[in-house]
């Protein structure tokens, strides 16, 4: 944790981050009404009519659309993240605790899953199962597990011939509880630097499928706000600039935090400095 | 000989790799939500019954699924990826019209990433913990962290709109009617744009893996034995440092290729500029799943492709690969 601190990038990140999360939990109090509803005149530029961030071609206003899709931005790439991890870290357990064809076969699908065009694979997937929360965390999780899944079988293949793990199997503990309680803990820490990193790409995935109109129809998200300023820029620069400075922040905060997580928990992993 | 085989053994797997990549595009028309006719016409649920119907027909969805997926795959291996019913014309011959645009882009854009990306991250290990390394390493952090839409969309707000110096959309002149070099340089302007928005956040990979994999070797024994030899400082690096530590760069670059044709539907749609990426976009606003699916299939035998090609590089580059 002090490694972690001492690292001023890593620090920033985190207040970053938890700045974002205040505003995300504080957007109905901030912004008590629907991003969605009409709040004055369309196209008022930052500043005026009471807009602080301007208002888009609905009149709808900017800064609540960010304060709202902040929420909609985390729990995206939490979830989706969780999911991921999920996936990841069960096929890369199997894998590598077991060995042998069984490892083959998880790695050969692996393989298949990180030579396809990840981004490509989640419009395919949101396009064809309609837009929605559901569907958007379950085509980003299916394009994120692989690196998980090849950092958990290396760690459990590196793990299982340890005399600590020798000893559980002679102790006659079933393989589950091996796995659970003598494996995974220690495996742990490259899983938490990965994890950071994943939620950072998933808040961009998300970003990117909203932008291309695949978002859920019911939530704001800065990817549609993006969208919708791209056509009329000429107009009202502000519609997609103030999302893009929001997505840019929470992406460079997670990024910040988990090389500091890199720095701290995997010292031989580190950047030279 | 050896190298025969080993060419031989690559595409057999590219083969199985592909394989496996048209059974995922049908399972995914059969997962799809409600009738699978329905997903083919990309209608939803209003699709006119006698045309669902003979959809039905010509995809014998009314015989077991094993003998579909066997239908499915005798059609694509025939280069037959179905027709759009929107534009009632095959999805193969809408692929084929767009996909050297979509190679221009990525091509260049991939280029632009590799040599800026390899030139900052080489110029941050030769002065690292200088001013210059902490400008680069955080230009290469943003670049990082910004949706890559994002960036075209801010590229065309400074360039076009405020500045006016480059077009914002399109490939060429509307209405120009230019042959032979005329046309190349008409082209090179609309393509600034969408190839530096592609490219950037390339660079920024490359330029952090670049640094770190210099300043690895930099440290490395041979490194020292040059420098206590005499060796000029700049042939140290260009001879025995830039050259070993590349090779990361290069098998990364293979893996990433893939990422790039996924971002170009994304500049694509920003610059409207006419490439598959861009045809993806519109299959999507038109619920044109076939095209969709064209597409999905279409790029991930580009990746297989470039995945290959890569391997082929890192032969020449590293004699000391194993060819297995």
């Amino acid at each position: 944790m002090r490694t972690f601190l001492r690292n001023k990038g890593a620090a920033a990140g985190l207040v970053l981050l938890v700045l974002v999360g205040l505003v995300a939990a504080a957007a109905p109090l901030l912004f008590p009404f629907s991003p969605w509803d009409m709040q004055g005149a369309p196209f008022s530029p930052p500043g005026e009519d009471g807009f602080l961030l301007g208002s888009d071609s609905l009149g709808r206003d900017v800064a609540a659309g960010i304060a709202y899709g902040a929420y909609v931005s985390l729990l995206v790439g939490a979830v989706s993240t969780v999911v991921a991890l999920l996936l990841g870290v069960v096929l890369g357990a199997v894998a590598g605790y077991l060995g042998g064809w069984i490892d083959d076969a998880v790695m050969r699908f692996t393989e298949l899953f990180q030579t396809v065009p990840g981004f490509v694979l989640a419009v395919v997937i949101v396009a064809i199962f309609t837009p929605s929360l559901a569907s958007i965390v379950f085509a980003i999780a299916i394009v994120s597990w692989p690196p998980v899944a090849r950092v958990v079988r290396a760690e459990f293949m590196s793990l299982r011939s340890r005399e600590f793990v020798q000893a559980a199997e002679v102790l006659g503990r079933s393989r589950l509880s091996i796995v659970l309680r003598d494996i995974l803990p220690n495996a742990l820490s490259p899983i938490v630097v990965l994890a950071s990193l994943m939620i950072a790409s998933a808040i961009l995935l998300e970003s990117a499928l909203s932008f291309l109109g695949l978002g859920d129809p019911n939530l704001m998200s800065w990817g549609f706000m993006i969208g919708q300023g791209r056509s009329v820029i000429r107009l009202a620069w502000w519609m997609s600039v103030f999302p893009g400075v929001a997505l840019f922040l929470t992406v460079l905060a997670l990024n910040l935090v988990g090389e500091g997580l890199t720095d701290a928990l995997n010292p031989r992993m580190s950047r030279r400095r | 000989m050896k190298f025969l085989r080993f060419l031989a053994l690559r595409i057999l797997k590219m083969a199985a790799v592909v394989l496996a990549i048209v059974v995922i595009n049908f399972m995914l028309i059969h997962a799809a939500p409600g009738d699978p006719a329905s997903v083919i016409a990309g209608q939803s649920g209003a699709a006119d019954p006698k045309f669902v119907a003979q959809l039905r027909e010509q995809f014998g969805l009314d015989k077991p699924l094993y003998e579909q997926l066997f239908l499915y795959l005798k059609g694509v291996v025939q280069l037959d990826l179905g027709t759009s019913h929107r534009q009632q014309r095959s999805v193969a011959s809408l692929i084929g019209e767009r996909l050297p645009a979509t190679l221009l882009l990525t091509g260049v854009a991939f280029a632009f990433a590799l040599a800026a990306g390899i030139g900052l991250g080489s110029a941050a290990a030769r002065r690292a913990g200088k001013l210059t390394d902490t400008l680069i390493t955080v230009l290469a952090l943003g670049f990082y962290a910004t949706p890559i839409f994002w960036v075209g969309l801010m590229l065309v707000l400074v360039f076009s709109v405020w500045l006016g110096w480059l077009p914002s959309f399109g490939m060429g002149t509307v209405g120009a009617d230019l042959h032979g070099w005329a046309a190349v340089a008409d082209v090179v302007p609309y393509l600034v744009l969408p190839s530096l928005t592609l490219g950037l956040f390339y660079m920024a990979v490359y330029a952090r893996l670049t640094r770190a994999s210099m300043l690895e070797v930099a440290d490395q024994d041979f490194v020292k034995t040059a420098r206590a030899k005499g060796v000029p400082e700049g042939r140290i690096i260009r001879r025995h440092v830039l050259r070993n530590a590349l090779l990361p760069v290069i098998t990364f670059a293979g893996i990433q290729a893939g990422q790039l044709i996924g971002g170009s539907i994304l500049v694509e749609t920003v610059f409207a500029w006419p490439g598959i990426g861009r045809l993806a976009f519109e299959a999507l606003l038109a619920r044109d799943y076939q095209v969709l699916l064209g597409v999905f299939l279409c790029t991930s035998v580009l990746v297989v492709v470039f995945n290959l090609i890569t391997d082929l590089v890192y032969l020449v580059a590293d004699p000391r690969m194993e060819l297995s």
